[in-house]
């Protein structure tokens, strides 16, 4: 029998360390939705998105209370739509968004994405419609998430989709300016998109993907602190050991809930993702973790180093829980979810040079990062480039989150509420890459890229 | 099915016969129970069988979870399996 010990361990991590199951992923392709006429397509999503997802949450919610395991979300992810649109005709891709978010709300699912393009060497007459309507499609719609790849290892970066996007973000921003450019939240940019990503805003379904998958994502930021602070002032040897250990456990535990979840929704299971992804509340922090570790305020010199040790750490112990890990997988820094990071903004030792350093070698990029109303499209485009370049040459996946916050200035706040949490706006240099982003074009991809 | 009944909370008179009560009720069988108070801070762990349960897992959760509110008990019951996954390999 299992000791009395590890029982109450297990209810400690899910009561009081924040230990959650993130997210269940629905993956569904739409590819057999494709229609001349993009009413019909539209018809034919929302009928394949309610029926595949009918049972969804309610999944969600019974292995919730069986288990006793908080899980936050349950969401959908699609085929990415310039691909499934590419036949119609007519129309407005906007109105493919307010089909997914009416298909979303059908459901009960807390975000849908895939309102998305790849575009990593160039557009399709499909993809440039899709990115044009992103704007619009965000702002008219409450649960789509949208995602753009500009770049990959293998084909470099689409610097005219990198422009593009540096525009779209802030048309984005100006057109949800009353809800503190809200749209600017569901919006990422990415540079090696992973396609069975469970994560929002980010998520879409591959096209290498199965016609319906469950993905899980798991976190448990607060559980790695918690363990940690029983090692103070042990090297750093003693320190990987204790987080590989604790990513070993909670993604057990992630394992259990997405087998239980693929067998009753009758759906193969893709991956577990293994994130340690923080949120608003006290105590969920990817911060405070970095902090535990021995410094004084995150965003001081060592950081990096802190942080590529836990992203590491991480994966190694995850990697053995689970028959199939995948997604993003490692430590997640978004500024605006985590109370510690948001600390660190404000006191002005984490500051956005120091978020992309750090973003060489956490899971993901620039992540719910705010900035001044004011900041220029192409600043933001080459924010978007500099991120972009660090995932070509690292062989890693990037993405920049970035709110360009209407009206606000440096030192405000902006707030979204729930799990988007509220961020401080950082300031961003004040000498213009307008000149740059203007080239336009592609840079190539990096030697290593030839790997045959 | 196997699951772990947890009660956590101060410690008073009758807790054990009180949760014994709701699980016999619903056709829930005790299979192991053990208990500390330490500085009257109670707890205690039940490993029950609910194959022959009367009424849905969720229902008998949400009825424990309410006679646990009424004293300021923190009265669980969660499937074992979760507890094997993460503590056995």
């Amino acid at each position: 029998m299992i000791s009395r010990n590890e029982i109450i361990q297990t209810i400690e991590m899910i009561d009081q360390q924040h230990l959650d199951i993130r997210t269940i992923t629905m993956g569904i392709s739409l590819l057999d939705c494709a229609d001349t006429d993009m009413r019909s397509c539209c018809g034919k999503i929302y009928d394949k998105i309610t029926r595949l997802a009918a049972d969804l949450v309610k999944t969600g919610e019974d292995i919730e209370a069986e288990f006793g395991i908080p899980i936050v979300n349950k969401r959908i992810s699609v085929t990415p739509i310039s691909l499934v649109a590419a036949g119609c005709a007519g129309g407005d891709y906007a109105d493919i968004a307010r089909t997914l978010d009416k298909a979303a709300a059908e459901t009960g699912v807390n975000f849908i994405g895939g309102f998305s393009a790849l575009v990593h060497k160039d557009f399709t007459n499909s993809d440039r419609r899709l990115i044009d309507a992103i704007p619009e499609a965000l702002a008219s719609t409450n649960l789509v998430c949208s995602s753009v790849n500009v770049a990959t290892t293998r084909s470099g970066i689409n610097m005219d989709a990198v422009r593009l996007m540096g525009e779209k973000v802030k048309k984005a921003a100006e057109l949800t300016a009353d809800s503190g450019g809200m749209a600017c939240a569901k919006l990422v940019v990415f540079a090696n998109a992973v396609e069975d990503n469970p994560f929002m805003a980010g998520a879409f379904h591959g096209v290498g993907e199965a016609e319906c998958v469950i993905n899980v994502g798991v976190s448990g930021p607060g559980v790695v602190h918690h363990a940690l602070k029983a090692c103070r002032g042990e090297p750093f040897d003693v320190v990987a050991e204790t987080i590989k250990k604790t990513a070993f456990k909670v993604t057990r535990m992630g394992e259990l809930v997405a087998r239980e979840a693929s067998k009753r929704l009758n759906v193969p299971f893709g991956v577990v993702d293994l994130s340690l992804a923080p949120t608003p509340a006290v105590g969920d922090s990817v911060a405070d973790i970095l902090e535990e570790m021995g410094l004084e305020s995150v965003g001081t010199h060592g950081t990096t180093a802190a942080l590529a040790l836990l992203n590491d750490a991480v994966k190694k112990g995850g990697v053995m829980a689970s028959s199939s890990v995948g997604g993003l997988s490692g430590a997640f820094i978004p500024v605006s979810e985590d109370a510690g990071m948001i600390a660190g903004a404000e006191r002005g030792s984490l500051v956005l040079d120091k978020l992309e350093a750090m973003t060489c070698v956490c899971s993901v990029g620039l992540d719910m990062i705010a900035v001044p109303g004011d900041t220029p499209a192409e600043t933001i485009a080459a924010i978007i480039a500099d991120e972009a370049a660090i995932g070509v040459v690292n062989n890693k996946t990037t993405a920049v989150r970035i709110i360009s916050a209407p009206r606000k200035k440096v030192g405000e706040r902006v707030d979204f509420g729930g799990l988007l949490g509220s961020a401080p706006v950082m300031p961003v240099h004040k000498f213009s890459s307008a000149e740059f982003i203007g080239r336009g074009g592609r840079i190539p991809a990096p030697l290593h890229s030839l790997r045959n | 099915m196997k699951a772990i009944v947890t009660v956590i909370g101060k410690d008073r008179v009758g807790i054990i016969a009180d949760v014994c009560a709701i699980l016999a009720a619903n056709g829930v069988n005790v299979l192991d129970i053990s208990q500390t108070v330490m500085q009257d801070y109670f707890t205690m762990i039940m490993m029950v069988d609910t194959s022959q349960c009367r009424v849905r897992f969720n229902e008998l959760s949400d009825m424990l979870a309410a006679e646990g509110e009424k004293t300021a008990l923190t009265i669980r019951i969660q499937r074992s399996d979760i507890f094997e996954a993460m503590h056995r390999i």
